[in-house]
């Protein structure tokens, strides 16, 4: 118990020694103050946008894009992840294109989608969700693919229809999986979340910290790269959190 | 499929991959050249063909390409250099590690797309702003899987070398670094994937230079073929990078013995 201790306070002097070196950065000039506020400056720009309420705006639209956007990229992913994964004929036409399509960075289809559905919050909601799909969909087809040969032959024993071997294999085979495709679809979501709030102009944080910037107001920027820093460690705790709750049944 | 089912037809099962694609190319084609032949949304395939034919011979497709990749270069050779200096000196001291726990955890998760801003105002638009952002976001994961690696350097290693006593230079060189290599291969092709994926999103946002920025030229002048024709480009060049970086790493693997 006192070496955890001791190791939580190592980790927070750590963290404090990062923090005063940002003070003395800043205070003695070392770096201009123009890229690099005070960290009260900061704290400043952080209650004061708090207190006014739009910090609490531009924060509410990006997480609110970012959560129905992985949602949607969720449902979407297991459920075309299913549908392909459960069937070899179906694996075999569609995975390469699938591959192909993986490392296509998500922002790239902004463009195209910026053409076909103009520049709207719903467009950007259409990418986010496009783009975090991925990660939930091959995760998926992944753990379809993965079943093991025994557990088809008990479903196929039991006379198991499809949906049955769907919803008692498959699904809770994939499970580790789709978990942790999903922690990954929440990254890529806040990610194209930003990206998009800057070049459609959607209100929200990403386009506050582009407009910040170009103001040099570099006090409100440090406020949002915070709060989206804040949104990242928090939205990655829960879904570990999750993870650790779902799979409890695989370590005992 | 039976034996002889699968040696009847080689070529057209080779074929099977590009089944999918050419159907949508098809309707695509057929879609752009009837009902939706006034859209500046769209183009059919062919006139999209046409347009890289163009980018390719005026050179804008290489040169666009070449920042992209140099950038992406330079920014994942930056944070390689990082992480494993700083991976390895986590990696061997377990106090090291529990001590900067919390700055890692509280710095990572910051996307680094919101660093794009920032980036901006100290360097302004060009190379340097791009590579610091991609250094940014390749860092991290890179750093943990370094600092995984070494944590899982055999023990009694590096017990022979406190009795050889080896100095910190010496005990990296010839014990740690031999005998991470096949993860550092693993590190660095996570790396690669992300360090294209963040170039391109960095262009795409803000800077006017690359493949990113090329794609949103063409929407933003309506031309759509030149779009669709950059959006295969950066599609195949990411697929060719990622297919590289595997084969590197397996590479590595098989020569430096496969992981444990």
């Amino acid at each position: 118990m006192s070496n955890k201790l001791r190791a939580l306070t190592e980790s927070c002097l750590v963290l404090l020694a990062l923090l005063a070196l940002w003070w003395l950065a800043s205070h003695s000039q070392w770096v201009s103050k123009v890229f690099l506020p005070t960290p009260e400056a900061t704290a400043a720009s952080l209650a004061e946008g708090l207190q006014q309420g739009d910090l609490w705006a531009y924060t509410g639209a990006t997480l609110g894009r970012m959560l129905l956007g992985w949602g949607l990229a969720c449902a979407l992913g297991i459920l075309l992840g299913a549908l392909i994964g459960i069937s070899p004929a179906a694996r075999a036409w569609l995975e390469p294109t699938l591959e192909f399509v993986r490392p296509l960075p998500a922002s790239a289809i902004m463009p195209l989608a910026i053409s076909v559905f103009g520049l709207s919050g719903n467009m950007v909601l259409a990418v986010v969700a496009f783009g975090a799909m991925w990660p939930v969909l091959l995760a998926t087809v992944h753990g379809f693919a993965h079943v093991h040969q025994r557990l088809k032959e008990v479903a196929n024993a039991l006379q198991m229809g499809r949906l049955a071997f769907v919803f008692k294999i498959g699904l809770p085979n994939a499970l580790p999986d789709i978990l942790s495709g999903m922690r990954l679809a929440m990254t890529v979501a806040l990610i194209v979340s930003v990206v998009g709030e800057m070049i459609a102009s959607q209100s929200g944080l990403g386009q506050a910290i582009l407009l910040a910037a170009r103001a040099f107001r570099a006090s409100e920027l440090f406020a949002g790269i915070v709060l989206l820093g804040v949104m990242g460690f928090a939205s990655n705790a829960a879904l570990a959190l999750a993870e650790r709750h779902f799979l409890k049944y695989q370590r005992s | 499929m039976d034996f002889w089912g699968t040696t009847d037809m080689p070529a057209l099962l080779h074929l099977r991959p590009f089944a999918f694609p050419a159907v949508l190319l098809a309707a695509l084609e057929w879609w752009a050249r009837t009902a939706g032949a006034n859209s500046d949304a769209l183009a059919p395939p062919t006139l999209a063909a046409q347009a890289f034919a163009r980018a390719l011979r005026d050179g804008s497709l290489l040169s666009a390409t070449a920042f992209t990749l140099g950038s992406a270069a330079i920014g994942l050779a930056l944070a390689s250099v990082l992480a494993l200096g700083l991976g390895t000196m986590l990696g061997l001291s377990r106090r090291a590690a529990s001590a900067s726990f919390l700055s890692v955890e509280v710095l990572r998760p910051i996307p680094s797309v919101a660093l794009i801003p920032l980036a901006m105002l100290v360097y302004g638009f060009g190379l340097r702003m791009e590579i610091s952002v991609i250094s940014f976001a390749c860092f991290w994961p890179m750093l943990v899987l370094t600092q995984a690696a070494v944590q899982q350097v055999e023990p009694r290693l590096l017990e022979v070398s406190m009795a050889l006593q080896l100095g910190s230079w010496a005990r990296f060189v010839k014990l740690v670094l031999p005998a991470i290599v096949p993860r550092l291969f693993i590190a660095l092709r996570l790396g690669v994937a992300i360090a294209l994926v963040v170039a391109v999103t960095v262009e795409i946002a803000a800077n006017p230079n690359g493949m990113g920025y090329a794609l949103m030229i063409a929407q933003q002048s309506l031309d759509p073929a030149l779009m669709l024709a950059w959006l295969f480009w950066i599609g195949l060049v990411g697929w060719c990078t990622n297919a590289l970086a595997l084969r590197l790493q397996s590479a590595v693997a098989r020569r430096m013995g496969d992981l444990a």
